[in-house]
């Protein structure tokens, strides 16, 4: 096994383009599990810890370019918190201490689980993926980079660099249901938004479908906007819980989170 | 007795095993809290567990395990593995050089399978290579060629389904003779009149789902033969001198020739009283001549250990309407999995604690244990009686709403005291107090609740943010519950201490203490070294490494034994090298063996005591419990937890009280969380991802009382402490559960969907 450690985004891109197959590398929390388990056994790492144009985050017109290499505990900080503040919110309920300072925002997006807690905040905020490949790069919404359980659209010779948003101020929330009251993948859970100025309430789940996902209301059907919610899910019953449960929680969640957005 | 080898210990500045290595830190005499002599080094990480030892010149071992549950096996084919680079040995059945069957107690299971896998994770062939890698591709080109067959995976029907052992490996040993197929062990308590009516009366189904040891350190150990034919094995467990028995015959070898030496041990929890890796090991270093280290992967750790026995429980309870107990009735089922292990002594503690510390003059307790092709199941914490309290306190609680009493008088109205009769018939002698445990905890007083807004990590769902108030309630829950101290039932305990003293290099006294009781966490070292200073009056006393090579068994780190067997067998050896040294003048060296009072086999027909009494000595505990639960969520979060414990005399307050937040944090995680999953029999979830234990959010301060209260046949008059906390947590956290949702919650772990009722 090979581990390649570029300088630049440049070098990495070029690297991965050599290499396709090259397994990127962030902060290793679902990586080097993969690894430990005996799931995965790459021919060649890529090791993005080194690239400087992943690091940190900008702000061009109001429009945040947020690096692929953003740990939680990053996103967790002012003024990164107040400008999404459910993205902070997620970002708290991911992992412990030690998983929040090595897990990026990059590696959440790569691995593009359904229980990815950065997800359903940045579905909220309408984010879009930035990635790029020695070609050039482009911009995918959030929604349609997710494409299934564990599979996003990256091509084989691309990387994900960034995360770009344009906040929208809207009053938001983000919850997590597990059995356990830290450490926990979710059983389900749900990003909510009261956006005003669009007149639209917003809400995303995860775990409760094969990709997280984002459901729209208008501001004035804030009652029935539970139901829609679970209605939109299709969950399923695995070791983590059940599909009903699952279902009645997401209903729970969404009374929970326009209350919360509403009173703000 | 060979000379110890030389050990290269990675990374690691301490010896293998430093927790019994030798230790002479200021530790303080018997009734003071001493510091953990390993508790630096464990919490700076430089203790060497089992897992970080290593040997010039050494190989990797890995196990291939069935993914069946229940399969046929045709053939093995191991040619390509042979030749894959690096690789030394791959061995199967036909290599095991002796007994091709051992067991903790019967030799039912095979040390590789042989023509027929029963579980899922079943050891069926071990490769040896240079590097764990090798080995581990090596092994996944071992091909089985397996006919799967049905797999029983019911306990309920277990009994008449095809026998998993024909031969029946558990008949004639003195048990109940039960006929039907797949019974490990079946045993009737009756006492008085179980019929006997009372006033009203109370019933209910109860479920433990398969709780899981979850220790941090996986099965490991390092092999290394000693040239002559012989071996020594470094391993994490729980009783080096039935690991011993257990090697030797199937090795082909005399016990003297097998040395266990105790290495760093990472949690036990009974899960180590089974054998891991030590044959396997072994086999491989006599095969290549070349020492060998096994070290389980996280998901191999949670197949190749036996886990706590799921159970089904019918109780009925009947009382007079002042609140006194008539009657109990209760029908137990474990699922024993498909290895005896310590299974039929889990039958006879669930049965014997069955009514739990109450008064109880009628009672029919019936209990069977099942083989299947579940996960094996054995020793762990509080074996049968966490079971069967989970049900007699779900069923006092319920007597007491039905009676109108308050919970805790109604335990206090029963409580057992010394001249009672248990079911079993055994008159309680010595120290019991369980009234005084049920009044100490039922006076401390929980904190007020909190006001809200809360930060939500005070909240149930924890970091989760699912409330900031909403849905939840508040519940104040009680419990409960006894269980015996050392091994019943006419088993003859021992165990062996061996002193030294000389004279120093300034003339000055010292000692040198040998024993094999087994440091599992549980803090036995500081223990031994606490006795030995106290009878010796001296400072200077080091305890050597624990070994087969040179001192008697210890008996088992478990059953909540450990400390009063080895107070008591270093306390018998410095006294007799005090004597010996007055009488000679000259240095000496003496070995005693320490007995507890004799117990006697339980009648097969009817579970009442023969010859004398079947259980050495009880302790007891009770538990106060306060829960919040989101009830539209069904998240919980445990606020305030006090307790009292009937602990003899604390030889080690400290380490006492570290036991009951340990012991009562592993009843939480059965009570909320912890449930080893499967699926016809396949384990679903052998993973920290998804095998949940409490983190520190789910485990509130815990208040606890130490009731002292002297045994008279313990020496100091302690009492064994490890195993009452986990008996009553669970049971206290489901009351407290109950009482803040209103709902029956007759299933641990509970789920979230139980508490909202979906
Ligand atoms: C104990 C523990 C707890 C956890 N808890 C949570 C939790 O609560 N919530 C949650 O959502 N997750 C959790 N995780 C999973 C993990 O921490 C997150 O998914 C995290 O965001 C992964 O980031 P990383 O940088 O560590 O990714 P890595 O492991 O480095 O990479 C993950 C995947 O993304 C790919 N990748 C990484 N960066 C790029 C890039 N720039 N371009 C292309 N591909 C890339 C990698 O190739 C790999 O496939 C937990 C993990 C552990 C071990």
């Amino acid at each position: 096994m090979d581990v390649l450690t570029p300088r630049s985004l440049d070098e990495a891109l070029r690297l991965k383009t050599e290499h396709p197959d090259a397994v990127p590398i962030a902060g290793g929390t679902d990586l080097m599990v993969a690894l430990n388990f005996d799931r995965e056994r790459p021919g060649v790492i890529l090791n993005l810890g080194e690239v400087p144009e992943l690091r940190g985050w900008s702000r061009d017109d109001g429009l945040l370019r947020i690096g692929a290499g953003l740990t939680y505990a990053e996103a967790m900080a002012e003024p990164l918190r107040s400008l999404l503040p459910a993205l902070a919110e997620a970002s708290r309920t991911v992992g412990s201490p030690q998983i929040r300072n090595r897990g990026t925002l990059g590696g959440n997006l790569g691995t593009a689980s359904p229980a990815g807690d950065s997800l359903p905040p940045l579905l909220v905020e309408d984010a879009e993926v930035e990635v790029a490949s020695l070609g050039g790069s482009r911009r995918i919404a959030l929604h349609e980079f997710l494409v299934g359980p564990k599979q996003n659209a990256l091509a084989p010779e691309e990387l994900i660099v960034a995360v770009l948003v344009r906040p929208s101020g809207a009053p938001q929330t983000f919850m997590k249901v597990g059995p356990r009251n830290a450490m926990v993948i979710a059983v389900c859970s749900l990003a909510v938004a009261v956006d005003r100025e669009r007149g639209e309430l917003r809400a995303a789940f995860g775990s409760a479908g094969p990709v997280p996902l984002l459901v729209i209301a208008p501001l004035a059907e804030a009652d029935g906007f539970p139901a829609l919610v679970a209605s939109a899910a299709s969950p399923i019953d695995d070791v983590r819980g059940t599909a009903a449960y699952r279902r009645h929680a997401l209903r729970v969640l969404a009374v929970r989170g326009l209350e919360r957005c509403l009173a703000a | 007795m060979s000379a110890p080898v030389p050990l290269l210990v990675a990374r690691c500045r301490a010896l293998p095993g430093s927790a019994a290595g030798k230790h002479s830190l200021e530790l303080g005499r018997v009734g003071e809290s001493a510091a953990r002599v390993d508790g630096i080094p464990k919490t700076t990480g430089e203790f060497a567990y089992s897992s970080d030892l290593a040997a010039a010149g050494m190989l990797w071992g890995h196990t291939v395990r069935s993914r069946h549950a229940h399969a046929r096996i045709r053939g093995i084919e191991i040619s390509e593995a042979v030749g894959m680079p690096g690789v030394h040995a791959v061995l199967t059945h036909d290599d095991v050089p002796g007994e091709k069957r051992y067991g903790l107690e019967f030799p039912d299971q095979p040390v590789l399978a042989i023509d027929r896998v029963r579980y899922f994770g079943e050891a069926v062939a071990l490769v040896a290579a240079e590097h764990p890698e090798q080995a581990r591709r090596a092994a996944a080109k071992i091909t089985v060629d397996y006919e799967p067959l049905e797999p029983v995976v019911d306990p309920e029907r277990a009994t008449e389904q095809e026998p998993l052992h024909p031969d029946r490996p558990t008949a004639g040993h003195g048990y109940l003779d039960d006929p039907r197929p797949n019974v490990i062990r079946s045993m009737v308590v009756r006492h008085g009149d179980p019929d006997a009516l009372g006033d009203v009366s109370v019933e209910g189904v109860y479920e433990v789902g398969i709780q899981d040891q979850a220790f941090l350190g996986p099965e490991s150990g390092l092999a290394v033969p000693d040239g002559e034919g012989g071996i020594d094995i470094y391993v994490a467990t729980q009783w080096l001198h039935v690991d011993r028995d257990q090697v030797a015959p199937c090795l082909a070898l005399e016990p003297e020739q097998v040395r266990i030496h105790l290495a760093g041990v990472g949690g036990a929890f009974g899960g180590r009283e089974d054998l891991s890796m030590q044959i396997h090991g072994a086999m491989l270093a006599l095969h290549t001549g070349r020492p060998v280290k096994i070290v389980y992967g996280r998901e191999e750790s949670f197949t190749g250990h036996v886990h706590r026995h799921p159970a089904r429980i019918w109780a009925e309870h009947r009382a007079a309407l002042d609140g006194r107990l008539v009657a109990v009735r209760m029908r137990i089922l474990l699922d024993g999995g498909a290895y005896a292990s310590s299974s039929t002594a889990v039958v006879a503690n669930a049965c014997a604690f069955a009514c739990g510390p109450y008064r109880v003059d009628n009672a029919l307790i019936e209990s069977t244990c099942v083989y299947s092709n579940n996960p094996p199941c054995g020793a762990m914490r509080g074996f049968g009686a966490v079971q069967t309290c989970f049900a007699h306190e779900a069923q006092m609680d319920k007597l007491a709403a039905v009676l109108d009493i308050d919970p805790v008088e109604l335990r206090l109205l029963n409580a057992l005291e010394p001249g009672d009769v248990l079911p079993t018939g055994q008159t309680l002698t010595g120290s019991f107090p369980v009234a005084e445990v049920i009044r100490r905890a039922a006076a401390l007083d929980p904190p007020e609740p909190e006001e809200l807004p809360r930060d939500p990590l005070r909240l149930p769902g924890g970091s989760g943010n699912t409330t900031h108030g909403q849905g939840v309630r508040r519940g104040i829950g009680f419990a409960a519950g006894f269980k015996n101290i050392c091994y019943s039932e006419g088993f003859d305990d021992s165990c062996a201490a061996r002193v030294r003293l000389f004279a120093g290099g300034a003339g000055e006294l010292q000692a040198e203490v040998h024993c094999a009781g087994a440091e599992v966490g549980q803090g036995v070292t500081n223990v031994i070294l606490q006795v030995a200073r106290t009878e010796l009056g001296i400072e200077s006393v080091v305890l050597a490494p624990a070994s087969t090579a040179d001192v008697g068994s210890a008996g088992s780190a478990s059953a909540s034994r450990m400390t009063w067997m080895a107070a008591g067998a270093v306390q018998l050896a410095c006294r007799a090298a005090l004597e010996e040294r007055e009488r000679t003048g000259v240095d000496v060296d003496v070995e005693r063996v320490y007995r507890h009072p004799r117990t006697w086999p339980l009648d097969p027909e009817t579970g009442q005591i023969t010859g004398g009494p079947a259980h050495v000595s009880f302790a007891c505990a009770a538990m106060k419990v306060v829960a919040e639960v989101d009830v539209e969520l069904g998240l919980t979060r445990l606020v305030w937890i006090g307790t009292a414990q009937d602990v003899g005399k604390a030889v080690n307050p400290q380490a006492v009280y570290g036991q009951i937040e340990g012991g009562t944090a592993q009843g939480i995680g059965l009570a909320l969380m912890e449930e080893i999953q499967t699926r016809g029999g396949l384990i679903t979830n052998a993973s920290f991802t998804d095998y949940l234990i409490p983190t520190t959010l789910d485990v509130p301060p815990i208040v606890a009382e130490l009731v002292e209260d002297p045994e008279p046949d313990g020496p100091y008059g302690l009492k064994g402490v490890g195993e009452p906390p986990t008996v009553v947590s669970t049971a206290a956290v489901l009351s407290a559960l109950r009482a803040a949702t209103g709902r029956e919650l007759a299933r641990v772990p509970v789920r979230p969907d139980e508490i909202v009722g979906l």
